[in-house]
């Protein structure tokens, strides 16, 4: 038997043809003790209140969809349980964002980022002739750890550089573009480097550290940034040398 | 309906209150006045050198051992080694990679590596000072 326990959801409210500012609407919602905090964001919706606006999908920590602050913390609230939490809870939407309405931010400034790092394979060289690229097991293991991004954007709502300077590319888009520097098959990491090594790029992150700690894939992108400047500075080297060789 | 999305911006003197992570980083990056008061302490070490005048030398060590400046100079130990080394030395694993085949070297060897190097480079020092 499962027990229930009640608690308080302190949830931010913002109705952009109503509201000046946003405001706390708190709800009492009965708890199961295996609920993730987005059940009771659910039950709220279902049963108190059809009103609130919130993003989620897949409920299985795959989507990426239904990140907020929780008690201050950036989290999945599909990962964040209600047994770890205490009675009364805050939610938020993720810091660092404009709200569109009550939980849903906005996200056009991160989606133009990520595309903004040419995400994918570049080639120079034209692509092996009626055959597959090959790529060892080795070479896999060097970037697989940053494919496990699902751009919740809990990392940008942890990072104060980001919040101070909205220029910065931040953590997730250079993630994702250290990704593709590190594939086998890719050739484009010296065309990647004038948008990375710029002042909007990996040099404005300070090491702060926060965007590993709340990602909840454990993609560590504070460990790729500082990754990104020694290779940054090693290929910034290489260029004015004239030695710009790329994989093939 | 209209779209009119509320931006909420981080304050540019406060913005470091928000949570413990924030803080103890501000602590982290605060121990930089604490490098450039030992870069002008050298400086001023140096000058006192290269014045060629013993008096001036004496007058600089003897400066240094007032009890007031070594209670400072125990301070500033403590402060640099809980909010300097040992936070660096637990986030270099994370920009140095080291890899094995498929595998990386674990981080403790890396974090090892570096006290060891640290405690050798403090021998070095101290035995170039005469102390061992």
């Amino acid at each position: 038997m499962i027990g229930i326990r009640q608690i308080e959801l302190e949830i931010m409210r913002y109705d952009p043809e109503k509201d000046e500012e946003p405001h706390f609407q708190t709800y009492s919602v009965p708890c199961r003790e295996d609920w993730a905090i987005l059940d009771a964001i659910n039950y709220v919706k279902d049963e108190l209140d059809t009103t609130l606006a919130y993003r989620w999908s897949c409920h299985m920590m795959v989507c990426g969809s239904c990140g907020m602050m929780v008690n201050g913390e950036p989290s999945l609230t599909c990962k964040t349980f209600v047994r770890d939490l205490p009675d009364k809870v805050r939610i938020e939407p993720l810091e660092n964002f404009p709200i569109e309405r009550d939980l849903v931010v906005v996200l056009d400034d991160v989606m133009q980022k990520l595309h903004q790092v040419k995400p994918y394979i570049i080639r120079k060289d034209p692509p092996p002739k009626d055959k597959e690229f090959t790529q060892s097991r080795v070479d896999l293991s060097k970037f697989k750890q940053l494919t496990m991004c699902i751009n919740c954007m809990c990392c940008y709502a942890a990072c104060p550089q980001y919040g101070l300077d909205k220029n910065f590319i931040g953590p997730a888009a250079l993630s994702l573009a250290h990704r593709y520097n590190l594939d086998s098959r890719d050739q484009g990491k010296s065309e990647r480097l004038n948008i990375l090594a710029d002042h909007d790029g990996v040099w404005e992150c300070s090491f702060v550290g926060a965007c590993s700690e709340v990602c909840p894939k454990h993609v560590d992108p504070a460990a790729a940034l500082q990754q990104m400047k020694i290779d940054g500075a090693i290929e910034w080297w290489k260029q004015k040398l004239g030695m710009t060789g790329e994989k093939s | 309906m209209s779209r009119r999305p509320y931006n909420r911006p981080m304050s540019k003197t406060t913005w470091y209150m928000r949570n413990s992570r924030y803080k103890v980083y501000v602590m982290r990056e605060l121990t930089s006045f604490l490098v450039a008061f030992y870069s002008f302490l050298t400086i001023a070490a140096l000058a006192a050198l290269a014045s060629d005048s013993a008096e001036t030398w004496n007058g600089f060590l003897a400066s240094q051992q007032s009890t007031g400046m070594v209670v400072f100079h125990a301070l500033a130990l403590l402060y640099f080694l809980f909010y300097q080394t040992f936070p660096w030395f637990k986030l270099a694993p994370k920009a140095m990679v080291v890899r094995l085949g498929e595998k990386r070297l674990p981080d403790l060897f890396i974090i090892i590596g570096h006290y060891v190097a640290w405690l050798v480079a403090s021998a070095v020092i101290f035995w170039l000072a005469g102390v061992i």
